[in-house]
Parts: structure tokens; sequence; C-alpha cells
């Protein structure tokens, strides 16, 4: 049956109904934000870089391999996987983007692109291994130029796209950041003490990636359970008191490994306090987790000045838990020390973000998580008990925002001080944001903002043109942005913050 | 299956919305439940279908009794139900809505979309349904989405199915090819429990059916059996199906919308290039399946849209630009569609909803302070006139029956004098007897020469009310027809056919009696 003559655009009758108002008539609103926020930073980075820059030149060390004869090994090694994998993704992004040019439909999976990039760099890296590379050294004034020249040309061509009513394809957001960052870091580098003043590059991102831990499991929580529908405002608490309760039973049973139990049953306590205050009774999730915040602040507090400052051999001295290296791939030069020499808590910390990602977007449950925390309601009507899963969602969270607060006790500093979580816990509640939901991109997102923080503190060594006090405001400011840039464009899982009562 | 109910009560706190029901639905047999909004037939089927427990009675499948904890055990026992609003998660695919809840696994939990994928298009093969199973749900059109919820009740082998008033979000003609659809079903042998308050459809596809008037099972009729008497064993009284008005007796054109565009934030034009004009005295009734730029329409006339280009003139004054307080003291009336939302502040008193767009002027404020004298007894007077029932002026609106709430949003918007009146579904969700009254009330605002706009996505009430009507497809006017055109030819247009054609396509089906 066909109703051949009279269906716009040949529909047949299962398409002809509209679901929205149709495609037909799409004009494109073209936001102005990127166009004018690109240009601003353009123009900046021309002043910072151009303009003010000075006649020395940054030099970048890379850090020299304990083991020559194995990091060569490891070195050469790593290239040529690199190479291999470099070319067969560019080679398979290269087809389905043609496949898909041909077909009309985008095929090229998001993954694709992404990984590609990350393979051409670690081969780089390894490059540098191999070339046994200890130190580039760039001039500032030539750098900043090309740099400036690049960021205006960048803006020019978004804002000219806007004014053509089109949007900016992705790459250009991406190479402006990356310009961005190589002319700022020359620049600051530069900036710096001494004739020709130079930062470790590798002690620069090794120490990013440190700090990014407890943000990184910071916000695998908080993906957790806003995937599930509950918002986890209490991530900073469950930090701190991972972090008390890692130091104090560490300490008392000469254990480190007790006390990294002890933090993640200590935030699992924070998450039943939460899951049973807002999923059975109901009370608001953003007010009963901020008060988790305060009271766990004010309470480890007070336990620290009455009973660790006064016994801190028996109650605050937790040991350390000890770096370990992964055989052959902590010898691959820069990459090796940044990801391969890690504490157990780091390693714990890329098993999570794999397990969780492949968790929430491959198996049965990750299929019924997200459900309940879009549509409860469609997930009660399959037989999905919506309150149960996310009960235990809320605890597996707060057991994974406990285990990163054993990091500040157990791998940063080997004792407990006062709130010394800092709100790492809202920065990743932004990482979570910028990571949209999703446990990779948190995880990326929570690496850029540990990068920033060890920036800033690197930077303060060195000496730099700019105020320190601007630099300590580099993480929070960077958030800000990261976050402010994204609203609109991100969409939270539909149901989270908003309990569920049964019909 | 033989599915039996048996004196199933349901109680929430002292109201009783299942009194002892009975119903028996055979085999292969399509068994509609007649009844108005609010009489309990909803309520009925979550208890079949495991969501609620009833307070009392039994269900039997094949003559075992059955209790069922939640819907897990109903699917479990054959019974697959299509909600009113669709239970599925619009950023999922198809084939992940389908498999929620039933997923095909491989080793360690690991899901197996191929499996449900193949499932799916085995089950839209043999009945006929084009559904991609990669598509996202949200991305599909509404008429799809529906056949996706019966695939997921067919995947789950389902022997009975419930159709909760399928065909409210529905064109004719997806109407049409709904019912095709449960015609094939019923020969597979499926049984169907068809719930719906529209006489026409329950005429057309029903075996039998079961009359539930205030909770309680009022008799059984055939499908045979006039609409009027369907019409009064549902109201429980006698009623006139067709509204008695006078001829219109339009008057100089007032209202005039010239190439009014509104664009979304998505950069859609959601409402493209309109025109169209409204005598004084005349009703002008707006058409169209829900989401084809009605809301918008009215909202930008309202002044509550982004976006909107065009011009919009009333007596002569550009309206476009002006802020909702100056659009609506230039005399608008306006009645939104969703009443509780929009129209009314639920836990404000009806006196106060009353004034809401009157509380800042004389007679009711003075200087900073207001009235409350003279407010409660101009609520007094409009409770009398619009037949609010309510034991007080001073309970909070939203405990109000659904007809009682519009009949308060009407009494405010006709209480100022109008020189536009906009109702957007004035009767969704009203039982007959307040449909009736509302109706009246619209005629009678006609009558004194007020130019007035119906939004409705029910084409009765279109046909009912309007003078002339107006088709919107996708935001645009697909024509402007005269009161008495044929229902098929709506319908058509309706699904964007225009308009002669659509006259062309309608006579040949009803020559020839197949499509083209």
């Amino acid at each position: 049956m066909s109703t051949t003559t009279t269906q716009p655009g040949g529909g047949t009758p299962a398409g002809n109904a509209p679901a929205s108002p149709g495609k037909t008539g799409a004009t494109e609103l073209v936001s102005w934000k990127a166009g004018i926020g690109l240009s601003l930073l353009a123009i900046l980075g021309t002043v910072l870089f151009g303009f003010m820059s000075n006649s020395k030149s940054a030099g970048f060390g890379i850090a020299e391999a304990a083991n020559e004869a194995a990091s060569s090994v490891a070195a050469l090694v790593t290239f040529v996987l690199a190479l291999l994998l470099s070319v067969g993704l560019g080679y398979l992004w290269f087809v389905r983007r043609r496949s898909g040019l041909a077909s009309g439909s985008g095929t090229v999976p998001g993954w694709l692109p992404a990984s590609t990039v990350a393979a051409v760099v670690v081969l780089g890296l390894a490059a540098l291994g191999v070339a046994k590379v200890s130190k580039i050294t760039l001039p500032s004034a030539a750098i900043g130029w090309i740099a400036a020249v690049i960021l205006l040309g960048l803006a020019g061509y978004t804002v000219y796209l806007t004014q053509a009513k089109k949007s900016a394809p992705r790459w250009v957001g991406g190479t402006f950041a990356a310009v961005f960052l190589i002319g700022f870091m020359v620049w600051i580098v530069a900036g710096g003490n001494g004739d020709e003043p130079s930062i470790s590059l590798a002690g620069l991102i090794a120490g990013s990636v440190t700090l990014a831990v407890p943000l990184v499991f910071g916000s695998l929580s908080g993906v957790l359970c806003e995937r599930v529908g509950v918002v986890n405002i209490a991530i900073e608490g469950q930090l701190l008191l991972g972090a008390f309760s890692a130091a104090v039973v560490a300490t008392v049973t000469h254990n480190v490994y007790a006390g990294l139990v002890a933090a993640a049953v200590a935030g699992t306590l924070v998450s039943l306090v939460l899951a049973v205050v807002s999923i059975k009774y109901l009370v608001n999730q953003i007010i009963v987790g901020v008060v988790l915040n305060v009271l766990i602040s004010g309470l480890t507090s007070f336990l620290f000045s009455t009973l660790l400052t006064a016994d801190p051999d028996g109650l605050n001295k937790p040991g350390r838990l000890p770096p370990v290296d992964i055989p052959f791939l902590s010898d691959i030069p820069i990459i090796g020390p940044i990801l391969f020499h890690q504490s157990l808590v780091g390693y714990l910390m890329y098993i999570a973000v794999i397990v969780v990602y492949l968790g929430l977007f491959h198996t049965k449950w990750g299929l019924r998580v997200r459900a309940v925390g879009e549509h409860p309601q469609a997930a009660d009507t399959v037989g999905i008990n919506v309150n149960r899963t996310r009960f235990w969602n809320v605890l597996m969270g707060g057991a994974i925002a406990g285990i990163g607060g054993s990091f500040f006790t157990l791998v940063s500093v080997d004792a407990f001080s006062k709130d010394m979580s800092g709100g790492r816990g809202y920065i990743a509640l932004a990482a979570l944001i910028f990571g949209r939901w999703n446990p990779i991109g948190a995880f990326l997102a929570a690496l850029l903002f540990g990068f920033a923080d060890n920036l800033q503190s690197v930077i303060t060594i060195i000496g730099s043109p700019v105020p320190s006090q601007f630099m300590a405001m580099l993480p929070y400011a960077l958030t800000v942005f990261a976050v402010a840039g994204l609203v609109g464009r991100s969409r939270p899982p539909a149901a989270s913050g908003i309990p569920y009562v049964k019909g | 299956m033989k599915l039996e109910l048996k004196g199933i009560t349901k109680r929430f706190g002292s109201l009783v919305a299942n009194d002892h029901i009975d119903l028996v639905v055979e085999p292969g047999q399509v068994h509609c439940l007649l009844g108005e909004n609010g009489a309990g037939k909803s309520t009925l089927m979550n208890v079949l279908y495991g969501l609620y427990d009833p307070s009392d009675g039994e269900i039997l499948v094949d003559g075992k009794p059955v209790v069922f904890k939640g819907p897990g055990d109903a699917m479990a026992a054959g019974i697959g139900m299509v909600h009113q609003h669709f239970m599925l998660i619009p950023v999922f695919t198809v084939a992940e809505n389908v498999a929620l809840g039933n997923e095909a696994t491989k080793a360690a939990g690991f899901l197996n979309l191929d499996e449900t994928r193949r499932r799916i298009s085995e089950i839209s093969k043999q009945y006929g349904f084009h559904v991609d199973p990669d598509a996202l749900v949200e991305d599909l059109p509404v008429g799809v989405q529906q056949r996706v919820e019966i695939i997921k009740a067919l995947v789950r082998d389902a022997e009975v199915l419930i159709l909760d008033e399928p065909t409210a979000v529905l064109t004719p003609q997806e109407t049409d090819e709904l019912l095709d659809i449960i015609r094939q079903l019923k020969a597979a042998g499926k049984s169907i429990v068809f719930i719906s308050h529209k006489l026409r459809e329950v005429k057309e596809i029903s075996d039998i059916i079961t009359v539930i008037r205030r909770g309680k099972v009022v008799g059984s009729a055939d499908p045979s059996a006039s609409p009027t008497e369907l019409a009064s064993a549902m109201v429980g009284r006698a009623v006139s199906l067709t509204l008695e008005k006078k001829p219109a007796q339009p008057g100089e054109a007032t209202f005039k919308v010239r190439n009014l565009t509104v664009v979304d934030h998505n950069g859609q034009h959601v409402v493209d290039g309109l025109s169209f004009d409204i005598a004084k005295g005349e009703v002008l009734a707006i058409a169209g399946v829900q989401g084809n730029g009605q809301t918008e329409l009215t909202e930008a006339i309202l002044g509550v849209q982004q976006h909107v280009t065009g011009s919009i003139v009333l007596d002569d004054v550009e309206l476009l630009g002006k802020s909702v307080k100056q659009v609506l003291s230039a005399g608008v009336g306006f009645v939104p569609e969703d009443r509780k939302i929009d129209g009314l502040v639920g836990t404000f008193s009806i006196s106060e909803n009353m004034i809401l767009d009157l509380y800042d002027k004389p007679p009711f404020a003075q200087g900073i302070g207001m009235k409350p004298a003279l407010i409660a007894s101009h609520a007094e007077k409009k409770v009398e006139e619009f037949d609010v029932r309510t034991p007080s002026i001073d309970v909070a609106v939203g405990t109000l029956s659904g007809g009682n709430q519009q009949k308060v949003v009407l009494a405010r918007e006709l209480s100022r004098p109008l020189r536009l009146f906009i109702a957007s579904q004035p009767t969704r969700g009203l039982d007959v007897g307040s449909i009736e009254f509302v109706h009246k009330r619209v005629i009678a605002e006609r009558d004194n020469g007020t130019p007035v706009m119906i939004v409705s996505t029910e084409l009765d009430e279109v046909l009912e009310l309007a003078d002339r009507i107006a088709v919107l497809y996708r935001g645009k006017l697909v024509g402007i027809v005269p009161a008495g055109t044929s229902r098929d030819v709506l319908g058509l247009m309706m699904a964007g056919v225009p308009e002669h054609e659509a006259e062309l396509t309608a006579h040949k089906t009803l020559e020839g009696g197949t499509h083209v």
C-alpha cells in the first residue's frame, strides 16, 4: 500500500508522521560564542607570546633514563609499534571517511580520530627516545610570533564561518588549544629566571598525572552516581573521609593496604548516608551532599586537632604505598615514567576508568544503569528495580571516591592534615561535566585540571613573568572556562537529581 | 491465553479508583475498554501490568490465579503493555530500548545487541514494521516509536497486549495503520486490550466493548451500538454529541498574521512563514498533529518565544516585539495548552488564580496593597458564573479536577474585555460534561464579536468549533479550508498533503475502495 502521488518527499506510510517539525527549513543558529572567545584568546596570545616575548629561549628537558640499554630497546619497540598503529589507524580513518562521504552519512566513529592523534603523539615521543634527545630548546620570540599568527588565523577563520552561518569544524578548536598551549609554555618558560630557563617536560607531565589521580577517582564516582540519576555533591566529603580513614587505619595496623581498604569503606559509608536519605527519604540530593561535606570537614578537623595531633606517631603516620614499575613498559622513555611508574592507587585508577567505561556502555548492567538515570519509569516498566539500582551505584561510587581519597595520605603526603582534599571533590564534579558524563571524558578532563595544577607549581619554582597568585588561579579559572564553554552543548542524564517515586 | 480479572479493587486512600471490576479477555479477541478520562481504565491496566498492587481481587491466567509483584512478573506471564506516554529512553537506540530488561548477553554480562537486532528485524518482517534497530528513538516519528513499544512487547512473547490510549498522539492515517497492525496481531492469535475514549476507533476495531464509569464496569456493548448510545453509557446520562450553534457572522478581520517564522534553539523553523487573518465573530481552528508548530505559534503571539520574525497585528497595532504584559493589555485572552504548568499556580487559591493577570491593576490593587475583599467577591462571582465545583474559593487550585481547573482558567481569561481569544487544547483531559461547557463558552465569546483562535489536535473538536480550519504541518500552513471539510481530507492535510491533492486522493479512495 502506498500513496505514491501524494506524500511529500515520497515518504512511506511508516515515515510520514512528524515527530518534530521538519528539517526542511533549517537555519543554522550559529552562536558567536566560539568566534568571539577564540578572537579574544588569539589577541591575548598575540600580546603575550608575540609582543611580550623576550630574546631568551625556552628549554624543555626530557628525562634521562636510568637504564640506558633497556631504555633504548623499549624506545625502539614502542617506536615501531606506534608507527604501525598510527599508519593503521590513519588508513582506517581515511577509508571510513571516504566511504562516509560516498554514502552521504558519517561513518567515522568518534574514537578513531582521537586514537589516531594519540598514536601519532606516542610515535613522536618514542622518536625522541630513539634519537636520544635529552632537551629541546626553542627560541621564544620566533615560536611566539608563529603561534600568534596561527591563532589569529584560526580565530579569523572561525569568525568567517560564523558570518557565513556555518559552525567551525572540530579540528579548529583542537588545533587552537594545542597551539595556544605550546605558545603559552614557551613564553612562560622563557620568562623564567636565568639565561636559558628550562623545565623538565617529563616531570611536568608525570606530576600532572599524579595530581589528577584523586580527581579521576572523584569524577568516576560522580559518573557512576549521575548516570543512575543521583547527584553526588558529597565527592569532596568522600575524598576527605577516605584520606582520614586511610591514614588512621594504616598507622594503627601498620599496613598501608589495610588503609586502602579502610578508605574505600569510609567512602561507602558517606554514600550510604547519601543513598538512604536521598533515595529512601527523598531529601534533596544537593542539600544532603553539601551537608555531608560540611559535616565530614568538621568531623575530621575535630578528630585531627584532638586525637591526631596529640599522638601523631600512633595515629597519623601511615607510611606510603611504594611506586611499582611495570617491567619493560616503564623503560620506555618519557611515556614509561609518566604512565608506568605509579603507586597501586595509580594503577587502580587506570583499571577503574576502563572497567567503568566498559561496564557502562557494553554490559547489561550498564544499559540498565543508564536507563534508570535517563527514564526511571521506563526502566521500572521493564522490571528493573530503580531504587535498588540507584542504591548500589551510589555505594559503588562512594567506594571509588574513598580510594581516591587514600591518595592524599598514602601516596602524596604520608600524614593527614585538616581539609587536605582542598576542594578537589568539586573540581572532580567539573571534570565530570567537562567530560560529558563519560568515564573516558572525565579522565581526560581530570588530567587537564591536574596539568593546570602542576604547571602552576612548576612555574612558581622557575619564576615567571606572571605573579604566582595568578598562576594559582589557573586550575580554577580553567575549570570555569571549560564548564561555561560547554553549557548547553552537554546533556546530563535526564533524571539526574530527581528522586523516583513509583506510580 | 485467556486472561480474567475478578473483583479487582484499587483504592488510593479514600478514593476508589477501581471498584470490583470483572473482565475476561479471550484469545484472539480485541477487547475495548471505553471510559472517560479518570474513569479508572489506566489504573486497572496498571494493576494488571503489576505496577500497582490491587487492594482486592485476583487475576487469572488460563484459569490459574497469579500474583504480579512487578511488571517483570506480568511480562513473564505473557502480558505486554504500550503506555500512553511511551516508556522509551530517547537517547537509546531502538535495539537498546528493546533489549532493556531482557538483554541477550555474551560472556561476563557483555551485551549481545546483534541478537536483539536479529529479533527486531524478524518481528519487523512478520508484521511489516519498518524499524531501523540502530536509529535513536528520539529521532523517530511518534508512530514509529509506538511500533518500537509493540516490538518490545512481542520480543518478550506477549500473548496479551494492552494499548493505553494508543491513538492520542497519532494522525488519522497513522491511526488507520495502527488498526491494521492490531488486526494482524489478532490474526496471529494475540489478544488485545484497547483502551480509548474515542468512539469511532472503538467501534471500528473491537470485538467486545466494556464500558467503565467512575471505577465500575457499567456494562458491555456491542461494536454495532450507535455512538450516542456508547457516549451515554460512558457519561451516565444522555448526551448530545453535537454542539448547537448559530452560523458565524464574521465581521472585519482585525487579527492579521503575516509571514510569521519561529526558529528554535536548534535552528529548526518550527513555525515557517505563516500568514492568516481572523475576523471578528469567527473561530479559526488550527488543526494538526501535536508538535507541528502549534505551541510555538500561540506562544509567539503571546510573546514568550525567542527568534520570531514576521508580523502579528491586532487592531492595527503590531504585537511582535511587545512584552507579554503589553500583549495581554492589548486585549488578548490566552488559554495555554497545559493548564497545570502555564495556566495556574497549583498551590495558590482559586481567588488568587482568578486575578493572576489583574493583580496589579485597579480595582484589585491600590498602590502596593491588594484588596482581598474585592478579590474574594470577584472570585465568588466567577465561580458561580463558570460553574466551578469547589467547596470554597480558598481551596488550592491544584486540588480541583481537570475540568474545574480549566473552568478557572477560562473564567480568568474571559473576565476582561477581549480583542482576541486564543485557546490551546481547551478540552484536553476533560470529561464530556466539561467539554460541552467549554465549547459553549468559546462559541459565546465568538458571538460577542471576538476573533477566536482554537488550537486542537482532536479532529472532532476542530470540526465542532471551527468556522474555518487552518492545517499546520511541520510549521507550515498546508491550507485553510471551510468548516465542512471531510475528515479524510483533513487527515491527509495533517500529514502534509496539499488541499487539492488531499481532496483528489480522498475522493479516489472512496470511489475505488483501494489506495492508489
